[in-house]
């Protein structure tokens, strides 16, 4: 008892504040395992803590900008009463969208370049679509200067607000828009390493400067949906298109090597009591599977067909993104394959040809034509580069993002090189010229009971060895894709090469 | 001219708040070794992002009666600050800074959010300061109120029965007493009387018998806040007594039990009862059903995401089109108005609180008080998650407040008396190490 009297003692005289005391009064073993819990709840706690805080960075930096651009959202109307709404421009700064203050201090929507840009810059007072829905919260936002703040508030004046600039470009547009013509339908334009949308063309189109007026015929006319962006929301049957997924299909299940194929065509196909014919009955006589595709031959990939696996199709069709959500910014529909294991050998054979229940948008079509020119990887289509202050200064810049990837390289390579076949020898050979190389597919696919209904299709890409563009083209009712929309494909390519 | 310098100020709030949370963290680091140096520079701190916001405040609406309100504001800040360091030298100065910087947050949004709530809250808080000046001299002066263990314990259970079969109706649950016109939440305080029951247990003895014991009371408070639809209150007290359980009896057995028993509670009431379904709903799609059930959650993350980073500068934002915004969303508000960067400050500053209560609870010697305080400490910091977790859609809404910056009597009073007993406890180890001392 004297001894620890002592020791204890001596143990405060040896230390000089109280703070050094109590600390080697904690530091003893029994007490250090007393606390062992302690340590245990304040760690736990505190990691709660930073799941709020780390939940909370995900949620602005990730998701907020999606979830804010929402009608519920009062703070739009706040804003938009503050601050005059950004510009939308085009790659070239060429103004596509711009708000007119009057002298009254009302405020005017235009668009310069009237029904060219209709579905892909969209309007902003009937509801929103397009880049004015998608951007619309980075417009009335305004990150202008301290000094030009300053000067508006004493003039009371609204602030500007951020303007949005494209990866548009206003000569691809009016090529695309001049091309299509009068015809219904769909032009894309991208860029397939980075997924930057050139230009995107629907029509039939509207003037969104004159929206208000004709808003009321808009929304009545159901049979032509003008308002909607056929090249991203339309949904149509792929027709031969397709075929490029059956050869993929069928250059997997074979190990990747499809010389031994032979088919000699006689006009049509029979199974099993099923027929398929080929478009307009043509003869195809003896092919192998090049030919077979260059020629678009509808009995030789009904005879592939025949050996091919339902789920296996179904999963390849998955990694090309039927029936997925897409991470682009663009409004957009899913397409989707619609092939049940239980269903017909009928159902299969038209499917593979592209004439079963499946349905597909311009937009999905040119992102796998993207994905074959761009090495099998799949970038994400985006249409907004920058958002900048109305001084110039880049506030957000969108980069080019993967999407996925469809294919390995190989795959993409055999893909090219039959893609090529069809510009060479097959259904496109309006594309050969002597300035540049194309590779593509056509369509023709049917949608009534009538045979000579059909939408013309065609998606491909130039120049074969370094793909620049890719273009995907959809013409509502036209007849063949070979007739009608190659040319329009023609015109297009030979207008990005020149630009180049 | 007044748009742009709420613009600016935002910012500096921020950088003004980023050094208190650092010093906070520092603090908690060192321990009571470093200097008054770091203490002085908080209060600093404190009365510029007070300043600042008031300033802010007073050029958006040009009201000069607001310009007065501030100066009692500023008064109330000081002497509480002055008075505790006079009348306690031994109690921790983190904490009570900690406190005022709260409350000088709260001024802020609440009188931005509605003057005259602002001007109530500000007596309310007056009072509550009056009362927690004395709470620490009782802690340390009564030693008998380690034994009053079932008092503690049967007057918080009477009180929740008592306003679960009286109680008024208010928002969807039975959990306030209407006396007047003032409106007394006791579920607030009862929370204070349950650490201090199930410490009482627990110091007397942590044997499998008395272990059960207190669960089955544990459990009954938990059964009357459910019955009562405080579905908030009733996770707080399940959760602290969890705690307090595993670190008395250093059973790890209990908290697996205590956790599989919690699931099992949550999967029961989830079936049984209709609200804890919608707000299960609303907190998994708040999206879909954004007219009624995810209302609030969603107007809460408009708010926060328009907000953004640095926040939308005072005045600038929408923060009054949030239910509850001045209760349940002051969070959402703040990270609108003053950013999300300075609401998760926020947050580091709650932490840091909590943690310095933990702290002092492994360094005090009586078992009684070290429950006491670790009890106290996880009621504040996990009603700190439920309610932010909730508005950040992390969690289920579950309608608690923010202690300290929500508007609420009941939950400022009885968030002071917390921290004033904790304080209260700083003092009692000040005088455990004396007797060391004396050894």
């Amino acid at each position: 008892m004297k001894k620890t009297k002592k020791s204890g003692k001596q143990n405060i005289d040896a230390i000089e504040s109280e703070d050094e005391l109590y600390d080697d009064y904690d530091i003893s073993l029994p007490e250090k395992q007393r606390n062992l819990e302690l340590i245990i709840v304040a760690v736990i706690f505190s990691i709660l803590c930073f799941m709020l805080i780390g939940n909370l960075a995900v949620y602005v930096k990730r998701d907020a900008q999606e979830a804010i651009n929402n009608d519920y959202n009062p703070r739009q109307e706040l804003l938009a009463n503050r601050n005059v709404r950004g510009r939308i421009y085009s790659r070239d700064m060429d103004v596509l969208a711009y708000t007119k203050v009057e002298d009254d201090g009302t405020e005017n929507r235009l668009y310069p370049y009237g029904r060219l840009f209709s579905h892909v810059v969209g309007y902003s007072t009937k509801g929103k679509t397009g880049i004015e829905y998608a951007e619309n919260m980075n417009m009335i936002f305004s990150h202008d200067s301290l000094g030009n703040k300053i000067t508006h508030e004493l003039n009371e004046k609204k602030d500007w607000g951020d303007n949005v600039v494209t990866t548009l470009d206003l000569s691809l547009q009016q090529t695309a828009s001049d091309a299509l013509g009068v015809y219904s339908g769909a032009v894309i334009i991208t860029e397939p390493s980075t997924g930057k949308v050139l230009a995107m063309v629907s029509k039939p189109d509207y003037d969104p400067n004159e929206i208000a007026d004709i808003w009321d015929d808009l929304v009545e006319d159901k049979e032509s949906s003008i308002l909607l962006n056929r090249a991203t929301q339309g949904m149509y049957p792929p027709g031969s298109t397709f075929k490029i997924v059956t050869a993929l299909e069928y250059y997997r299940e074979n190990g990747g090597d499809v010389s031994g194929y032979r088919y000699n065509c006689n006009g049509k196909f029979s199974y099993q009591g099923s027929v398929i014919n080929c478009y307009h009955g043509s003869n195809h006589g003896s092919e192998d599977f090049k030919k077979s595709f260059a020629k678009s031959c509808n009995a030789s990939f009904a005879n592939i067909g025949t050996s091919l696996a339902v789920g296996s199709l179904r999963k390849t069709c998955d990694q090309l993104l039927f029936d997925k959500p897409l991470s682009t910014k663009i409004p957009y529909k899913q397409s989707s394959f619609a092939l049940k294991d239980s269903d017909t050998m009928d159902d299969l054979l038209q499917t593979v040809i592209g004439q079963g229940h499946t349905q597909m948008s311009p937009l999905l079509l040119n992102m796998i034509t993207c994905a074959i020119a761009n090495k099998g990887v799949c970038m994400t289509p985006y249409v907004v580069d920058h958002v900048e202050n109305v001084g110039g200064t880049v506030i957000k810049k969108y980069d080019p993002k993967q999407e996925t990837v469809m294919m390995t390289v190989e795959e993409a390579d055999f893909l090219k090189e039959i893609m090529e076949a069809v510009v060479t020898q097959g259904t496109a050979t309006k594309l050969i010229n002597d300035n540049y190389t194309a590779a593509g597919e056509t369509g023709s696919a049917e949608f009534s009971s009538k045979k000579e209904d059909s939408h013309a299709w065609f998606t491909g890409f130039a120049p074969v060895d370094d793909p620049k563009v890719c273009v995907t083209i959809i013409v509502e009712g036209a007849g063949s894709g070979g007739e009608y929309a190659v040319p329009i494909a023609k015109r297009i390519f030979d207008k990005c090469m020149m630009m180049q | 001219m007044a748009h742009v310098i709420s613009d600016l100020s935002k910012y500096v709030i921020c950088a003004f708040m980023a050094i208190y949370t650092l010093e906070c963290l520092i603090g908690i680091i060192r321990g009571r070794k470093q200097g008054r140096g770091m203490y002085i520079r908080q209060v600093i701190c404190m009365f510029m992002v007070h300043f600042l916001g008031f300033a802010a405040i007073c050029l958006e609406t040009g009201e000069p009666s607001y310009i007065i309100f501030y100066g009692f504001q500023e008064i109330l800040l000081f002497a509480a600050i002055a008075l505790f360091r006079v009348l306690y030298p031994e109690a921790d100065r983190l904490l009570a800074g900690n406190m005022c910087m709260m409350l000088s947050v709260s001024f802020v949004v609440l009188t931005r959010i509605s003057y005259e709530k602002s001007i109530r809250q500000f007596i309310i808080v007056a009072g509550s300061m009056i009362v927690g000046l004395f709470v620490p001299w009782l802690i340390k002066k009564m030693q008998f109120l380690k034994d009053l263990t079932w008092v503690y314990g049967g007057l918080g259970a009477a009180a929740l029965a008592i306003v679960y079969i009286l109680g008024s109706v208010t928002h969807g649950s039975n959990i306030s007493y209407t006396i007047g016109s003032v409106t007394f939440q006791p579920s607030e305080f009862v929370k204070i009387l349950f650490v201090f029951f199930i410490a009482g247990m627990f110091a007397k003895s942590t044997g499998f018998g008395q272990v059960c014991l207190s669960a089955v009371c544990a459990a009954l408070h938990v059964l009357i806040l459910v019955l009562s639809r405080d579905l908030g209150s009733a996770v707080i007290f399940f959760v602290v007594y969890l705690g307090m359980v595993f670190i008395a009896t250093h059973n790890y057995f209990y908290l697996l039990a205590g956790l599989l028993a919690g699931a099992g509670g949550c999967f029961v009431g989830y079936k049984m009862f209709s609200h804890v379904r919608t707000r299960v709903t609303a907190w998994l799609d708040p999206w879909t059903n954004i007219d009624d059930a995810g209302y609030q959650v969603t107007q809460s993350l408009f708010a926060i995401g328009t907000g953004g980073w640095f926040g939308m500068g005072i005045y600038q934002g929408n923060p009054s089109s949030i239910p509850y915004v001045e209760k349940d969303s002051i969070f959402s508000a703040i990270a609108e108005e003053m950013g999300v960067f300075f609401a998760m400050l926020l947050i580091i500053v709650c932490l840091s609180s909590f943690l310095a209560m933990i702290k002092l609870a492994a360094t005090l010697r009586d078992s009684f008080y070290r429950y006491v305080v670790a009890g106290l400490g996880i009621t504040y910091i996990f009603q700190v998650f439920l309610t932010i977790g909730g508005g950040t859609k992390l969690i289920p809404l579950t309608g608690v407040t923010l202690p300290f910056v929500s508007y609420g009597g009941s939950s400022v009073l009885s968030t002071v008396i917390l921290f004033a007993v904790v304080e209260g406890c700083f003092c009692i180890r000040e005088s455990e190490e004396m007797q060391l001392d004396d050894v």
